[in-house]
Order: C-alpha cells, then structure tokens, then sequence
C-alpha cells in the first residue's frame, strides 16, 4: 500500500504550486470579476507545456500519466479553476486522438496541440441532451469525399479557441444505439462553424462557454476521428475515465483552497478579544472539511492510479467525482460561514469558491449519473 | 562552450529561518529546502545562452549535504546537462574559506570557459564566493551584474554599485556573479523533470578533490558563540492628546535618532 507521490510527481506538485502562486492566483479575483480571458496565464501555462500532458512522448507531448494529470488540475485550480477549463477538454480531445486517431490524425494534429500552439476542445452536449448522449440531434451525412454536419452544441468551453474542434454527430440512421455516433475533427476556420453566442454563468468565469452552430459545415473524410464510422461514442467513453479524474481533481482545488483561506482567517480574525480559530466550533468545521478533503484526494489519486496501471476505472473515478465535488461545495459553504459576513462579500475569495463548486457537481456527468455508475458496477458483482 | 553555474540548496526564503543554537548551524528542519533563486536566475543566464548557441555545456555544481541531490536535480530538470554535487561529512559548518577552496578544486577537475554565480545567497548573505573562488583560480571575476553578454571568447556586463554603473568585461575563463536584475529561472516542465533523472549526477568528496577541511595551515573562521536573538521589547506607545507631535519629537531627540 502506497499512499505517497513518488519523487518527480512531488516535485511535478512543487513546481505547479509554485507557477500557481505567482501566475494564477494573484490575477483571478481582478480577471474574474472583469469576465477577462486569461490570455496572459495561458501563454504561461503553453511555456510550461501543460497542454501536452495527455499526449504521447513520441508526438511531442510530456504524458504525466493520471495521476500527474490530478496533481495539475487540482494546483491550477487552487488559484483559479476557470483557467483548468482552458486545460479540461483539451487534454481530454488530445487523449481521444492519441488513443483513437489514425496515425496520420497523430502526426498531423498532435505534435502543435501539445505544445498548445493549437488547442481543442469538445463539442459533445446539445440543448437537449447531456447526460443521455445518444439523443443527440447533430447529424452528419455523406457528401463527396467527406461529411456535411447540421446541428448545434451547448455548453463548449474554448469553442472559440478549437482547431480542430471535435464534434460528436449523428452518421446513423437508427434513433438509439452505440454504432450510430461518430466524432469529425472539424477545422476551427470551416465554412458554417459559428459560436453563436457565450452562456451566463453563477460561476465559472473568464472562460467562455459556448453555443456552437454548425450549417452545412463539410469536412473531409481525413477528419473522421479514427477512419471509421459509428465508433463515436465508444472514443467519447473512453476518455470519461480521465475527465473524472480532471474534475474530482479541480473539486480538490477549490476545496483545498476554501480550507486555506479559512485558516488564515480563522487565525487572524478576533472576537470576543481572541482569534475564532480558538473557538470549538470553527475547530470542528476545519477539521471536517480537512478529513473530507484528503479522503477525497486519496480516491482522486487512487482511480488515476488505476488507470495509470491500464485497470478498469470507470467505478473508482466515478466515486472520487462524486465525493470530491460534494466536498467542493461543502467546503466553499464552509469556508464562507468561517470567514462570516467577509465571506459573502467581493472582497474576498470564498465566494467564488462558493459560486465555482456546483458546476463540479453538474459537469462530467452529474453526480446523479456517476451514483447510477457506481451502484450499477456494485450490482454487477454482487453474488 | 563550457558554462558551470554554482547553486545552493538554502531554507526557504519565505518561511521561517533558524539557526539550531548549539551547533550555529542553520536548522534546515524548520523550513523547506529550495533552490536558492539567486541560483535560479543564474542557471537561466546559462541555460539562453545554449538556447541561442547549441553547443553549450551547462554543468551545475553544488556544494551541500548529502540530502540535496534533489534540490540540485532542479537545476537538471531546468535544462542544464550534468551535475556535479560535492558532499563530505567534513564540509559541515564550512566557512566560506573553505567552500570557496572545494568549489575552486571542483571547477578545476570539471573543466570551465565560464562560471556564473549569484551575488549573494538569501541564507548567508556573505556575497564573496565568486570573488574568491576566481582569486583561487587566478581567473578574471565580474561580481554583481545586471546585465551580461557572453561571446565566443568574453563575458561582459553592468555591474552595479553604490555609487556608480559600470561596463565590465573579461576575457574567459572566467568567473561571473549576477544580481536579482537578471530574469527569473524558468519552470521545469514534467519532462524536464523525467529527463533530469537520466542526467549525469556526480558525486565528490573531499578526497576526490584533495582537500583536508582540517589543514592546519588553511586559516579558518572558527564560531564562538550562538545566541538567540533578544525578544522585542514593547516599544512606547504615543496617544495623540493634542501634543503628539512634540511627544514624538522629544522621543526622537532622547534616542538622537533626529
């Protein structure tokens, strides 16, 4: 039984706390209340070469492994997790293309994506299906040597910024089914992509989430992820194993963050002529939320270290999601109680914290889902 | 071209700093231990000049315990080619006649056209190495630089006192140190730090470079007493009565501070 990082994923964390500490944090209350793009950060983080970590040495990439994935989601998030969402899907469609792609797709995409010089995103969820991705209505038909798309997405981060953007379409003919999806690599410049328009949010800031239209938009036959069709939802599948990964790991860092701040305030703050800190009460919630969150980081490294070890993980990153985005919110709530009336105020940071939590909850498949996962894989194997 | 850049492994300059009383030694337990980044910045001197000239050797060369290999491998997973770590259970308490005589035999037996250090380390603060290792060496030294240009042949700079900036340059080999005015060290990226652990590290000791730290003849500095900094006393407390101005004035005057 290990529960240590090994020597280079500890300095891995070192550094990225480090980079966090002077490059995220002290820009993210200024950059988030303004609804400013994080430009700057991101052309730190490409300098870094964070947007390689899921792909291959040989394609130029830098792949941490799982485990090396949490320890930068959860940092990077510490500071500011809207910047993770320029990072989430990116890494999850360079996995996609590393595992999937025809070699030619590798060659030709991966080496530039993973030096971040171009980024990608993924255009999976529509207006009326998320969780149920089968029910999808873009739909892709034959058309000379490539596809013809109509449709429209919701909810994409980095839309803008994608080239190419991944576009989960509809090549079948059948309502329901695993063979009828399929993914199309299109070109950030097509003819017919257009980001129609960037969605409100509680939360989540600074980064855009899109709605992204696509009018007979054509991409050549090259762009099928993989060369075959009706493999669509098996490839998007494949990578949720890491995208629960991605997001128990940013829950950490909001988490952890929210029980850093009420540390300190707990000991600087005074009442009643001596710090609150003293006081059994805010004694039982930090301890609380410090026992929740390292359980919680114990099962965020233990479902990435399954998967760095090839093994099944769709229960284990399932159970981490889950328990790490509950503490998330737990937490963020908290932390603000701690800090009172300072932390329902602008002034400070806890209520972003409180305002970046639930989409942890509701994103990467609902905890709903994910408890309907577990339960289903604690069926399978029950006698 | 052969650049060595010194390094030290220091407590961290932003947590707390103590020095364990009995032995006058730091207490490296009561913080973290980071590359100093003084040294930092002087491994990313050398490391763009390889950048812009393929070619270059960048060697890192500490002298620390024997539980700083990791803190030196910072220095490989930056991008430098090799380390060389001089450890000996002779060297505790060193002073800085001593460091600069087991750096000076180091730089020696590795080989060098230049040598890049900082000015001044934010544990000891001494600010004489460079200086003394080149004297050893009989090289040139430009110590404390704000700026610095390496050719085939010189190095040259700014260099920055008190009262006056100067232009500064040396034939190589030579000795360098750099001022915080040169730009921070970059981050290791994971790769940098997979690789730094394919990287020659070497290991000296004493006997390797011929030293006796006990030579009688070597005049050494010897620490003869270690004391606890005195608590603050409560200061005096001035309550504005209409005349706090005065109070003030007067308080300044008793302590000939005006």
């Amino acid at each position: 039984m290990q529960f240590e990082l090994d020597e280079e994923q500890a300095e891995w964390r070192s550094i990225l706390r480090r980079f966090v500490e002077k490059e995220v944090a002290p820009f993210a209350r200024e950059y988030e209340e303004a609804h400013r793009y994080p430009t700057e950060i991101i052309e730190k983080m490409k300098d870094l070469g964070l947007f390689g970590v899921t792909v291959p040495d040989q394609y130029g990439g830098m792949d941490t492994g799982a485990v090396g994935l949490a320890i930068m989601f959860e940092e990077i998030s510490r500071g500011w997790m809207s910047v993770a969402g320029a990072l989430g899907s990116h890494t999850l469609a360079c996995f996609m293309i590393a595992k999937h792609g025809t070699e030619e797709q590798k060659q030709r995409l991966l080496p530039d994506l993973a030096t971040g010089k171009r980024r990608t995103a993924l255009a999976l969820t529509e207006a009326g299906a998320g969780s149920d991705l089968q029910g999808i209505k873009t739909r892709a038909v034959r058309d000379g040597d490539g596809y013809r798309i109509n449709g429209s997405k919701m909810w994409i981060t980095n839309a803008r910024y994608a080239d190419p953007l991944p576009v989960l379409v509809r090549t079948g003919t059948q309502n329901r089914g695993s063979r009828e999806l399929s993914i199309l690599l299109v070109d950030g410049d097509a003819e017919g992509l257009e980001v129609s328009r960037d969605l409100g949010k509680l939360g989540y800031r600074g980064i855009e989430t899109c709605e992204v239209v696509l009018n007979d938009v054509w991409v050549p036959e090259a762009n099928l992820l993989g060369g075959e069709e009706g493999k669509g939802l098996k490839q998007v599948l494949s990578s949720l194993e890491i995208g629960r990964v991605n997001v128990a790991a940013r829950s950490l860092g909001i988490a952890q963050s929210a029980l850093d701040k009420a540390l300190t305030y707990a000991k600087q703050r005074e009442a009643f002529e001596q710090p609150i800190a003293e006081f059994q009460a805010v004694q039982l919630k930090l301890a609380k939320m410090a026992t929740d969150i390292q359980a919680a980081r114990l099962l965020t490294w233990w479902a990435a270290s399954a998967i760095d070890r090839g093994a099944r993980s769709d229960v284990e990153s399932g159970m981490a999601k889950y328990l790490a985005s509950e503490t998330a919110v737990s937490a963020a709530l908290e932390s603000m109680r701690i800090h009172g009336a300072s932390g329902y105020s602008t002034e400070f940071e806890v209520e972003r914290l409180y305002r970046d939590a639930p989409l942890m909850v509701i994103g990467e498949g609902t905890n709903d889902i994910l408890s309907m996962v577990i339960a289903r894989g604690l069926l399978k194997n029950a006698g | 071209m052969k650049i060595v850049v010194l390094i030290k492994e220091v407590p961290d300059t932003y947590g707390e700093r103590k020095l364990n009383i009995e032995t006058g030694l730091a207490d490296r337990g009561a913080s973290e231990a980071v590359l100093d980044e003084i040294g930092e910045r002087s491994v990313e001197v050398a490391l763009s000049h390889a950048d812009a000239h393929p070619g270059t050797e960048v060697v890192v060369l500490s002298m620390a315990p024997e539980g700083s290999a990791a803190t030196i491998r910072k220095g490989l997973a930056m991008g430098a080619g090799s380390a060389v770590h001089v450890v000996d259970p002779g060297l505790v308490g060193a002073d800085t006649g001593l460091t600069a005589e087991v750096l000076a035999a180091a730089l020696r037996r590795v080989g060098f056209d230049l040598v890049i250090g900082g000015n001044v380390s934010t544990d000891g603060s001494g600010g004489v190495l460079p200086a003394m290792i080149a004297e050893l060496l009989d090289v040139p030294s430009a110590t404390s630089l704000n700026a610095v240009e390496i050719t085939e042949d010189r190095v040259s700079g700014e260099r920055a006192s008190d009262a006056a900036t100067m232009r500064v340059s040396a034939t190589l080999p030579a000795v360098i140190s750099v001022t915080e005015r040169l730009p921070e060290g970059r981050f290791p990226n994971f790769k940098g730090i997979m690789a730094a652990k394919k990287k020659p590290f070497e290991t000296v000791t004493l006997a390797d470079l011929g030293i006796d730290p006990e030579a009688p003849e070597a005049s050494r500095s010897i620490v003869i007493g270690v004391s606890e900094k005195p608590p603050r006393e409560a200061g005096v407390k001035i309550v504005d009565e209409g005349d706090a101005g005065e109070q003030l004035a007067e308080f300044l005057a008793q302590n000939r501070l005006v």
